[in-house]
């Protein structure tokens, strides 16, 4: 059995969910291949090998990054082809979505996104779990047999360990990239740094922000305990809509969906639409002037409390106790 | 469509890209706006929700076959729906409330030989190009394409518009365009539980949590940060 993982990097530096894939990819087969595209993907043939993998197929060719999808979607069938995989695993984000999407499409593949575990099954292909309805189910999945299975798995779902391996063999790919899949092309790549911070759906902590903060100006003391705790920051729907804090911070049932090791939801009363989003956070931590709120009936540690008096009490206690 | 409720309602994420349509329709003279929706009979009410903002028709695919379909099955029914159809821009919402895969609109893509321009949260045409930007977790990607596209929207789009009572009364007297499997040329075996790809195994309630733990501060802040601090070493976060 093989099972192909679609890794990211940053000019050759494996990204921390493609180690954490590539560990859950040694449970399910004994042979684990990687793709990696774009400019240094071959130099992530030792970080590979670290986390297990035997081979890593690449395509260095920058037309797959300036060409949204198509060219990369080429890049996994050809990949796909190359390692006989019949099990493909991916990060469960939304650009690489697309992707997938396309290649299941020309394969007629069986596509399961947002998996938080997996397991393998004697009747063949792995089973997957999810949580779905916003979390308050949870289901298990499995593609049918006899099709290539594709598995988004959601970040920090799998603990990456190294398995100590020497590097990945090499295989660079001849990709024949056609007029067709030059149909979108990329005109710029526009970053709004939010400084040092983690990309939200990655991160192991995030600092949440809502109403209760007051104002735009309530998101420095968010930014601050983030920073604190090494964190990201996200934000209600009500903190998005009013403006405070960008539209991609926007965590919720219409926003981005994350299960981080800790969420910190401050000034956040936990509605439905906003629990979708986060319930399946290991730990959920809250701040809250009202003891109602619901997000105290599913948090595992709360503060009853004006947030404007916590925060920076608790930013000098964490200060105190890790310097 | 919601299934988590008991009346079916519109797709949040849909209402951004019909309130898209209506804009482009009110820059663009000549613009044609037809909904299209899979769903059971009971969805019909979403198409006349759809049809109240002013759109000019809706055709709606509905077949019992249908139940159970997953994304990849839902892609190929739309699709098919769309072929010999003339179009320009395939508007949609990114996700579904309730499935929320992310999957359908590349899979519609790529079944109709389309770009997606996928994850827009700004949408601009010039004649027949169209440039999206897409909502990436560091900012956005400005991408291009020459119609027809598909595309599929974000929240930040727009500000969604209401119904008027005008909308409301002219969509009750519209006409739903209600086709089957059998109109669109899809065989039952490729649609719902059985001709979808993946398969549910189980699901099952997510296991109750124990009560966390509350302390209520004394409004000096000192009380709730140190029992938080305390909490957090013993979760060795610290």
């Amino acid at each position: 059995m093989t099972t192909l993982v679609v890794v990211e990097h940053d000019a050759g530096t494996l990204g921390k969910v493609s180690g954490q894939i590539l560990t859950a990819a040694r449970g399910l087969a004994d042979d684990v291949h990687a793709v990696a595209w774009g400019p240094g993907a071959a130099d992530v043939a030792d970080q590979v090998g670290a986390f297990g993998g035997s081979t890593v197929h690449v395509f260095d060719d920058p037309v797959v990054t300036a060409y949204a999808t198509r060219p990369q979607a080429a890049v996994v069938a050809a990949a796909l082809d190359a390692s006989g995989a019949e099990t493909l695993l991916y990060p469960a984000d939304p650009f690489i979505t697309d992707v997938v999407a396309t290649v299941a499409v020309a394969r007629e593949a069986g596509v399961i996104t947002d998996a938080v575990d997996l397991a393998s099954d004697d009747a063949g292909g792995p089973v997957a779990t999810k949580a779905i309805f916003g979390g308050d189910m949870i289901s298990r999945c499995r593609v049918k047999p006899g099709r290539l299975a594709c598995i988004g798995v959601k970040a920090n779902a799998f603990a990456g360990e190294a398995a100590g391996g020497g590097p990945a063999e090499v295989d660079v790919l001849d990709v024949a990239v056609d007029d067709a899949a030059r149909a979108m092309e990329v005109v710029e790549v526009v970053e709004q740094s939010s400084g040092d911070r983690p990309e939200m759906t990655e991160a192991s902590i995030i600092a949440a922000g809502g109403r209760g903060l007051g104002d735009a100006e309530g998101f420095r003391l968010i930014e601050r305990l983030a920073d604190a705790l090494g964190g990201a920051v996200g934000a209600s729907r009500a903190a998005t809509d009013a403006g405070w804090y960008p539209h991609q911070h926007q965590i919720g049932q219409t926003g981005k969906t994350v299960a981080p090791q800790l969420y910190i939801g401050s000034g956040i009363s936990g509605a439905i639409q906003h629990r979708a989003g986060m319930q399946t956070s290991q730990l959920i931590a809250a701040i809250n002037t009202d003891g109602d709120a619901p997000i105290f009936s599913i948090a595992d540690f709360g503060v009853v409390g004006d947030l404007h008096k916590v925060i920076p009490a608790l930013i000098d206690e964490i200060e105190q106790r890790t310097s | 469509m919601d299934r988590d409720r008991s009346d079916p309602v519109l797709n949040a994420n849909d209402e951004w890209a019909i309130e898209e349509a209506l804009q482009i329709a009110e820059r663009t003279p000549d613009t044609e706006i037809v909904a299209l929706c899979m769903g059971p009979d009971e969805a019909g009410s979403t198409v006349r929700k759809a049809l109240s903002y002013g759109l000019d028709g809706a055709i709606q695919i509905t077949d019992p076959a249908l139940s159970g379909s997953d994304a990849a099955a839902t892609a190929r029914v739309l699709a098919a729906a769309l072929a010999g159809q003339e179009f320009d821009l395939i508007l949609m919402g990114n996700q579904s409330s309730d499935a929320r895969t992310m999957l359908v609109p590349a899979m519609l893509a790529a079944h109709l030989g389309l770009p997606a321009l996928t994850f827009a949260r700004h949408l601009e045409i010039d004649g027949d190009v169209v440039t999206a930007h897409r909502e990436t977790p560091a900012g956005y990607q400005v991408v291009r394409a020459t119609a027809p596209v598909v595309v599929s929207v974000v929240e930040a789009i727009n500000e969604p518009r209401y119904p008027t009572f005008k909308g409301i009364m002219a969509a009750k007297k519209k006409t739903i365009d209600v086709r089957d499997l059998a109109a669109i040329d899809v065989p039952a075996t490729q649609v719902g539980l059985d001709g979808s790809a993946t398969a549910v195994v189980d699901i099952a309630p997510r296991p109750p949590k124990d009560a966390g733990r509350i302390v209520a501060d004394d409004g000096s802040g000192e009380v709730g940060a140190k029992a938080f601090a305390d909490w957090l070493v013993e979760q060795k976060i610290l």
